[in-house]
């Protein structure tokens, strides 16, 4: 186990040390203490090491993240594991605004609830929120899976494309091009996938969750809307 | 950007510290304000006595003598205490007004920062660290209080320019964000009989709060009508004698982050603002809902 104490090393030793780490290594286990809400902790890792961070994070943590699993014990500030790649970050408190934003895969496990724009414009990534998630989340969502075990806020997927929503409890509202859709069996299949894997099949069952998805209206131009330009 | 930090006490054995967590808070936030910085203190109302918090680029000459001469002006006694540039007046409460025309004409280069029983204001361009040193804000006691960082973008960075804003007794308004319709309100604030100080939409807003409460709206109620007049990009917090309030505009772009225990209520544009207050561990930490008003008085 490598210990960090951020306080003491700083964040450009943590981050540079992990940056080293290339393919396969020897040293798989980091322990990142006194974080105390400083930025971009552990972004840009590409190993597939496992890395605990011992308190809660600033903007950006585990951006770009390939290949690691990251855990934050406490809260994530704006924009935990944005553009991730691939692995998994798991935040066991909550996450503030644009949790996910643009991940290409991986998978995002917030054990609280996540802020505003959660998942905006992901493409790929599978995000699984145990609490509920704040308004315009998946706006522009362009594919993988949202799954939300509370409820959604405002404009939910607003302008989407063929990201899947699936939500349990109460959407205060559908965002432009939004609809509700059927439940099929590999919808089911894939919900019990990632709530085995985002830590809540003993919370939620996949027969709970209700379909989002895009209307598909917003993808072409519309020929009665001409005189609008 | 701006960062934005915010304390009030409900634990009264804090109160000697409150300059001294602010000053921690505030210099935390340095990255995301440079450009200048302030502070509100309410340090507690003394029986019948009032403050005015006053400004000087020529700070000897200005204050030499002050004193004096105020008093000679009112007929009542008056102390003055001197901090870097600026300087607390202390008069009796039912002297403010009479204070402050007298003080327009004996030194028109002053500026009046803040006027209240409680409310004392310290901003200045300069670096966080800088400006808390200069004021010595670690030393100071109250109840409550806010610190701003500053950013410009909306006007120019100037003493004047930095946060907290105070356009009523006791009132101060800090601002992340910036305002789009400043301009229009200003104007019809002005016909209202509002004066201003600055070219920045944080005055606006400012003036804004302290009109509706004149109306006889109560603060949250004027951070609620603020709601539907204020267009733009806001994270507010506002300071009263009593209280302090924090709304957010319906986007919520701007940052926020509360923390509350038995023994305060926090505020900062940042997690890391919060993270050497006593007791944090444990704190109830969440970010205040968009377009939803936040208060808490005594």
């Amino acid at each position: 186990m490598q210990s960090f104490d951020l306080g003491k090393e700083g964040l450009r030793a943590l981050n540079s040390a992990l940056h080293a780490l290339k393919g396969q290594t020897n040293m798989t286990k980091w322990e990142v203490v006194n974080p105390k809400g400083a930025h971009a902790i552990a972004a840009g890792v590409d190993a597939p090491v496992d890395i605990t961070v011992r308190g809660s994070t600033g903007y950006y943590c585990a951006g770009m993240n390939k290949l690691a699993t990251i855990r934050v014990k406490g809260s994530a500030g704006p924009g935990v594991a944005e553009n991730m790649m691939s692995g998994t970050v798991i935040i066991d408190g909550n996450a503030s605004q644009y949790a996910g934003a643009t991940g290409r895969g991986g998978l995002l496990v917030i054990k609280g609830n996540a802020s505003s724009r959660c998942g905006v414009s992901m493409k790929g990534i599978d995000i699984v929120v145990h609490g509920s998630i704040g308004h315009m989340s998946a706006f522009m969502a362009q594919s993988g899976n949202l799954v939300v075990l509370g409820d959604a806020g405002d404009a939910l997927g607003d302008s989407l494309y063929e990201a899947r929503l699936f939500v349990r409890g109460k959407v205060k509202s559908l965002g432009a091009d939004c609809i509700e859709k059927e439940m099929r069996d590999e919808h089911y299949q894939i919900l019990e996938d990632l709530l085995r894997r985002g830590e809540a099949d003993g919370k939620a069952k996949p027969e709970e969750f209700r379909r989002y998805g895009s209307a598909r209206k917003l993808y072409n131009f519309n020929i009665d809307n001409a005189a609008a330009y | 950007m701006c960062g934005i930090v915010g304390l009030f006490l409900k634990d009264p054995k804090l109160e000697p510290k409150l300059g001294e967590m602010l000053t921690d808070m505030l210099v935390t936030m340095t990255d995301r304000g440079p450009d200048s910085a302030g502070i509100a203190i309410y340090s507690g109302a003394r029986d019948g006595l009032g403050k005015i918090t006053i400004q000087s680029s020529q700070p000897e000459s200005d204050f030499k003598g002050l004193d004096g001469a105020l008093k000679e002006a009112i007929g009542k006694p008056v102390t003055l205490l001197e901090k870097s540039t600026h300087a607390v007046i202390e008069l009796p409460i039912d002297q403010i007004q009479a204070a402050r025309s007298a003080l327009a004409k004996l030194r028109p280069g002053v500026k009046v920062m803040s006027v209240g029983d409680s409310i004392e204001i310290f901003k200045e361009v300069g670096l966080p660290k800088d400006v808390v040193k200069r004021f010595d804000v670690a030393k100071m006691k109250g109840t409550h209080g806010i610190g701003h960082t500053r950013m410009a973008t909306e006007s120019a960075v100037t003493t004047m320019g930095a946060h907290p804003f105070s356009t009523g007794s006791d009132q101060c308004l800090v601002h992340n964000g910036s305002l789009s319709n400043h301009n229009g309100l200003r104007r019809e604030l002005v016909r209202l009989g509002k004066t201003f100080e600055t070219q920045n939409d944080t005055e606006v807003a400012a003036a804004y709060v302290s009109r509706k409460l004149e109306e006889g709206q109560s603060l949250g109620e004027a951070l609620e009508s603020g709601l539907d007049d204020l267009d733009g990009f806001y994270t507010f917090v506002v300071g009263t004698k009593n209280g302090f309030g924090v709304v957010r505009d319906p986007i919520a772009c701007k940052p926020a982050v509360m923390a509350e225990t038995d023994q305060y209520v926090a505020f900062g544009s940042e997690y890391r603002a919060l993270v050497n207050l006593p007791g944090i561990e444990d704190a109830r930490v969440w970010e205040p809902e968009p377009a939803t008003v936040y208060f808490w008085e005594r």
